[in-house]
């Protein structure tokens, strides 16, 4: 579904990914640690183009990004992002914010662009905030919204960047109870996070990444149980 | 007095034309400033360059300089130009006189000048909103220009109407320079009533208070509207 080949990326001078190569097959669910600054916000977020790559090839089911000939606009529409501080549109309503790709990049009609984003709503469990505006939402509830956003495009790939780290810790669990379901449902998934609960239960495979490289990954068992690489021993036996 | 009696309903004529004029500069502006706004946000290298050339040119000379050329200055670059096409091109003749009509040259002038300090003012304002949320559009395969129109521009419209309503007062003031060029707005309906009555102060006075009543009036109006579109922001 997704092929990294010799990833690098550098802002001016600073080298932030320093040859990925990774895969990331259909249905399943990829889980990216590492300390920050390890670059793996900046792998996320070059695998739908939001930042350029400096050399490489990233393949979407088959399609190069870095193909000049390739529209990036399509195939966002085939790669979800939710972000870590939401990024809803604060000057529409839930329902609006749902339903404005649908209409303005799919071109569908109102009434079936509604009901997309109600459908997700009630997916999303907030089937009675349709009307309301971002900001009178909870952190949860619009980071629920935007897990909404994304799926109305019909996905084939959602990434998640840090989703749960701007979260009060009590609504942590909503938004990843949210992904588990998605998982469930068979979503391709790749998922930047500090949670390491979710890393183990939903996780088909995790990825440790220092200094923009991919240093160990491996299944959860393998990967939290016995660890191998050093740092990565020492990153776990910070935070857990 | 007496003067300011007989003569006030030709100043209220003034403070008319004065409103006019500004209004459909400050609107003409606002399309123009959208542009060049956004041109100076461009990818596109000469785009940005023409903008930013554009903004410096006009922020940068004053206004009555601005009147000058273009009142007296455009005429004789069109039949020059023409000249030129006719001779060179043989072009059949277009255009027979040259002279700018005096309320053309006041549009035309003010308008340039109001664009520029626009554009600035919807540049910043573009580029007060969160990157997230462009990112966010992008994301869901969305085109720069459909980001900017259903996400970036609704947003940022809100956080340009109190720099907008100061560019519209200041305008408004500004636009007495077009006296100079003989067109009767407030400030030439003045200095024609001082200069056939002889009667300066109350005259000048009242000109002042009619300019007062309307940039008063309309900075408390930018002041409502600032608070209604608060809410939901």
């Amino acid at each position: 579904m997704i092929k990294v080949e010799g990833l690098h990326k550098s802002f001016g001078k600073l080298k932030v990914l320093n040859g990925i190569d990774c895969r990331v097959a259909p249905r399943e669910v990829v889980v990216v640690i590492g300390p920050s600054g390890s670059g793996k916000s900046t792998f996320l977020r070059c695998i739908n183009l939001l930042e350029q790559p400096t050399s490489g090839q990233i393949y979407i089911d088959g399609v190069s990004l870095t193909d000049h000939k390739t529209n990036i606009n399509a195939i966002r529409t085939e790669v979800g992002m939710v972000f870590q501080r939401f990024n809803l549109f604060p000057h529409k309503t839930a329902l609006e914010n749902i339903s404005l790709a649908p209409l303005k990049v799919r071109n569908l009609g109102r009434q079936e662009a509604e009901e997309i984003a109600y459908g997700l709503l009630k997916k999303v469990g907030l089937s009675d905030k349709a009307k309301v505006y971002p900001d009178q939402l909870s952190g949860g509830q619009q980071q629920r919204v935007a897990i909404a956003r994304a799926l109305a495009m019909r996905p084939k790939v959602m990434l998640f960047d840090e989703p749960t780290s701007a979260l009060d810790p009590e609504m942590v669990g909503e938004v990843l109870a949210v992904m588990k379901d998605l998982a469930r449902e068979g979503m391709t998934m790749v998922v930047v996070t500090h949670e390491m609960g979710f890393a183990r239960e939903v996780g088909d495979r995790v990825i440790f990444m220092d200094e923009g490289l991919i240093v160990e990954e491996g299944t959860p068992e393998q990967f939290f149980l016995d660890p191998k690489n050093s740092r990565l021993k020492a990153f776990l036996s910070k935070i857990l | 007095m007496e003067v300011v009696r007989q003569t006030f309903h030709i100043m209220l004529i003034g403070a008319a034309a004065t409103l006019q004029i500004t209004v459909i500069s400050v609107a003409i502006g606002c399309m123009l400033g959208l542009v060049v706004g956004l041109s100076r946000l461009s990818k596109m290298r000469f785009l940005r360059l023409a903008a930013t050339a554009y903004v410096d040119f006009f922020r940068g000379t004053p206004l009555l300089v601005q009147i000058f050329l273009v009142y007296y200055g455009l005429p004789q670059v069109l039949r020059d130009l023409q000249t030129y096409l006719m001779d060179s091109f043989n072009m059949p003749q277009i255009l027979t006189q040259y002279a700018l009509p005096v309320f053309l040259a006041a549009v035309i002038s003010c308008s340039l000048n109001s664009a520029a300090y626009i554009a600035e003012i919807f540049r910043a304002g573009v580029q007060s909103i969160e990157k997230g949320q462009m990112e966010a559009a992008r994301s869901l395969g969305m085109t720069a220009g459909q980001s900017m129109r259903y996400v970036i521009l609704p947003q940022a419209v809100k956080r340009v109407i109190p720099p907008l309503g100061n560019e519209f007062i200041a305008m408004l003031k500004d636009t007495s320079l077009l006296s100079v060029i003989g067109f009767e707005e407030l400030s030439r309906k003045g200095q024609l009533i001082a200069g056939q009555t002889y009667v300066a102060f109350p005259v000048w006075l009242t000109v002042a208070f009619l300019y007062l009543v309307m940039t008063f009036t309309f900075s408390r109006l930018v002041d409502y509207l600032e608070r209604r579109l608060k809410t939901g922001d």
